[in-house]
């Protein structure tokens, strides 16, 4: 019963709407990227994810290859176990080492992988053993305080400054990553 | 005691209704106030309104054990004032409200209103004029007539032309087909919802005020309609008017219904015209006092005024 | 006072039932929408009324809104040093909070009005008496068409809003004020997730279609049939639909972007 002029102006509505719809998915999100790429999944534990978050990015050589899937913490290592999804065209040794790294200065978290030397490449729901977790400040500062109390003190050879994954896990590190949210 | 109603499939024959096809109607109230309308009446009643009391909510009664009769193939008036209840009386027969007491009864059964089929069934062996015309403002003409046909039946494209350019024939309206209802002036209005009303050929046809508001040529074109149509389809018109010379000039019987809700007389036309109940009188002469008074009641005119007794 | 505690007691009562007879007539919008299916060509009639209608002022706004957030983003952003992510903090604003929210206070504005004004006139002229004496229920011909074609037309309309108002951003952050196109954009891209932020936020337009419609449709139904009560529907509609968009926004937002 609607007139031919009612329904060409309606068919062109639902239409602007459409293309409006695929403007905002494809230019102004994130949508042309991991749809239809096949992916495999890889895990990884970590002492202390930082400000890890889920879907944060996964780089190597500061490209991206991947995607976070999900965060948990592992009840028996009491570690955080972080599962990512990889691109399956790209494949890394399986003694590569995944790090947890800052995108600038006061950006957010992503994992980083750097490969390793192996013959045999990470298969489906790999476990990458080598792992470095996020810098935590209260720990820098508080190496830094305790080299220089050292240097102060003994005028001996500093202590060497132990590497941040061997530190204790402490729980606020959310003042290194968040001054974006 | 109550039946159901089966679904109603038109069919030419019904057009041409004999009485005595109707052998299942009850027997006529034995207590009634006014006198007994006359055997040649009521041996053919299809509307029955049987001792209905009824208000929209518990403060105002608009009917007040109302009882009243509408006979197969006849027009029959509805006569009264403002307030007196007649509009409410035809949506009683419409089914869109309950009475509180009492029962009406639509060809032989009574009105459920909670039954949705029945309510439907009878809805659709109905037409109603309302007093403005109530039409569909967003339609045009053709689609205003063409509305129950195509809610109702299922006809090609052709037969619903056929059919609507039919009625609007019969109304006299058939060039304005393509008007939008903006376009149409009062009288036409009520001319094309007249259309609307008999586009499936209805058995009852109820008018609300159809002389309300028109000019004489205009009155008399309608009261023209209301009888053709009712002699040639033999359907049961009931007019609710307080026009009373065009009701009578038309009508079989006539009900006179007064504030409260009350009928204090019905009879034929001319019993009415010549009766002596002095309601009656002032009501069809158009007296201005009488028993319905001219002045609002009120303390006397001297005191209101703070002059001496 | 014991009859200003009765008066309250008695206004509280009434506020439940309106809500209870709301309610009803909700529940029964949903029944008769399906079968509005059947008279597409009603429905498709209404998404003209009711969505094309709106575009005017659905576009304007969204370009308008678009630019000033720009621009007032920017001078936010400059002291941080984050001028680059104009774009982002644009396009966030709009997709999740701005588009559905205003598009629904617009539509609410301007369709629910029109919708309550057309209802509540119709009931005046006896129109739906006249449908119901034909057996024909109103509410399956009239109410639902308009029902579905409002929950139809809202989200698209609020997509449109954050796509216009993201145009606008882009030419007065690019075009006027210089921020780099490249970064506007890219930054955009990698920040802003599909099914996260425009999922949700055509979920929250398609809730507010849901609600401004529907009162609308309401209001337009209940109204006293006279100029006076027409009117007041139309305030009604308004108030009532802009109070519920708001309070349902904050709603949807905390069960939304709660950060997981």
């Amino acid at each position: 019963m609607a007139k031919k002029s009612t329904e060409t102006l309606v068919g062109v509505f639902v239409l602007l709407g459409i293309i409006a719809l695929a403007f905002l998915a494809l230019k102004a999100a994130n949508l042309a990227s991991f749809s239809a790429a096949k992916t495999y999944t890889v895990r990884a534990r970590f002492d202390n994810i930082g400000g890890l978050k889920k879907n944060a990015p996964v780089r190597s050589a500061g490209v991206s290859v991947g995607q976070v899937t999900s965060i948990t913490l592992d009840k028996n290592t009491y570690q955080g176990l972080v599962i990512m999804k990889i691109n399956e065209s790209v494949q890394f040794p399986v003694d590569s080492s995944a790090k947890i790294l800052t995108a600038g200065l006061l950006g957010d978290q992503y994992v980083g992988i750097e490969p390793g030397a192996d013959d045999k490449n990470l298969a489906n729901n790999d476990l990458i053993k080598q792992t470095q977790s996020a810098v935590v400040l209260e720990n820098l500062i508080g190496q830094l305080i305790f080299n220089k109390a050292a240097d102060a003190g003994s005028g001996s050879t500093p202590a060497p400054a132990p590497g941040p994954s061997l530190a204790p896990a402490p729980a606020a590190s959310a003042v290194v990553s968040g001054s974006k949210k | 005691m109550r039946q159901r109603e089966t679904p109603y499939a038109p069919t030419p024959d019904r057009i041409q209704k004999g009485p005595g096809s109707d052998a299942d109607a009850p027997e006529p109230p034995t207590r009634v106030p006014p006198q007994r309308p006359e055997a040649g009446l009521n041996s053919d009643t299809f509307i029955q309104i049987d001792h209905v009391t009824f208000g929209y909510d518990a403060s105002r009664t608009i009917l007040n054990d109302v009882s009243m009769q509408f006979a197969r193939g006849k027009v029959t008036a509805i006569l009264g004032g403002s307030g007196c209840g007649k509009t409410t009386l035809l949506r009683l027969i419409g089914g869109v409200y309950k009475p509180q007491q009492g029962r009406v009864i639509f060809d032989g059964t009574e009105i459920d209103t909670r039954d949705r089929d029945q309510l439907y069934a009878i809805r659709r062996r109905l037409g109603m004029l309302f007093q403005f015309g109530a039409l569909f403002t967003d339609l045009s003409v053709y689609e205003n007539v063409a509305f129950p046909l195509r809610e109702h039946m299922s006809l090609t494209e052709t037969m619903i032309r056929d059919i609507v350019l039919m009625k609007l024939n019969a109304v006299g309206l058939r060039g304005a087909a393509q008007l939008r209802i903006s376009e149409v002036s009062g009288g036409m209005a009520r001319r094309i919802a007249l259309a609307r009303a008999v586009a499936l050929d209805p058995e009852v046809i109820m008018y609300d005020e159809p002389f309300a508001g028109l000019d004489p040529i205009s009155m008399g074109v309608t009261a023209n309609l209301i009888r053709r149509l009712n002699d040639t389809t033999g359907a049961t018109s009931l007019m609710v008017s307080h026009d009373v010379q065009e009701c009578f000039a038309i009508a079989d019987y006539a009900y006179l219904m007064m504030p409260g809700g009350i009928v204090v007389a019905h009879g034929k036309p001319e019993e009415l015209s010549q009766s002596t109940d002095p309601q009656v009188r002032q009501f069809i002469r158009g007296e201005p006092d009488g028993p319905i008074k001219f002045h609002y009641p009120a303390p006397p005119f001297a005191e209101a005024l703070g002059l001496p007794q | 006072m014991i009859a200003l505690v009765n008066s309250l007691g008695q206004a509280t009562i009434r506020a439940f039932t309106a809500l209870g007879h709301a309610a009803y007539f909700f529940l029964d919008l949903l029944r008769y929408t399906p079968s509005s299916l059947r008279r597409f060509g009603l429905v498709v009639d209404q998404i003209h009324a009711i969505g094309y209608r709106s575009l005017t002022i659905i576009l304007a706004s969204g370009f308008a809104v678009g630019c000033v957030l720009a621009l007032q983003m920017y001078y936010a952003l400059v002291p941080f040093g984050a001028a680059e992510s104009l774009g982002l903090v644009v396009n966030l604003s709009l997709v999740r909070e701005l588009g559905p929210v205003v598009t629904a206070l617009l539509f609410a504005g301007r369709a629910g009005t029109a919708l309550t004004a057309e209802i509540g006139l119709m009931k005046a002229g006896e129109q739906l008496s006249a449908m119901e004496l034909m057996a024909v229920d109103p509410r399956s011909r009239v109410l639902a068409p308009r029902f579905l074609a409002g929950i139809v037309s809202m989200p698209i309309l609020a997509v449109l809003y954050s796509a216009i108002g993201i145009l606008g951003a882009w030419l007065i952050a690019v075009q006027l004020i210089g921020v780099d196109p490249a970064n506007f954009w890219s930054i955009m891209q990698s920040k802003v997730d599909v099914t996260r932020d425009i999922g949700n936020g055509i979920v929250k337009s398609f809730v507010f279609g849901v609600i401004c419609t529907g009162v609308a449709l309401y209001q337009g139904y209940e109204t006293q049939a006279t100029p006076e009560g027409v009117a007041y529907a139309t305030t009604r509609t308004v108030v009532f639909s802009s109070l519920a968009v708001l309070a349902m926004d904050f709603i949807l937002t905390a069960m939304m972007f709660s950060t997981s």
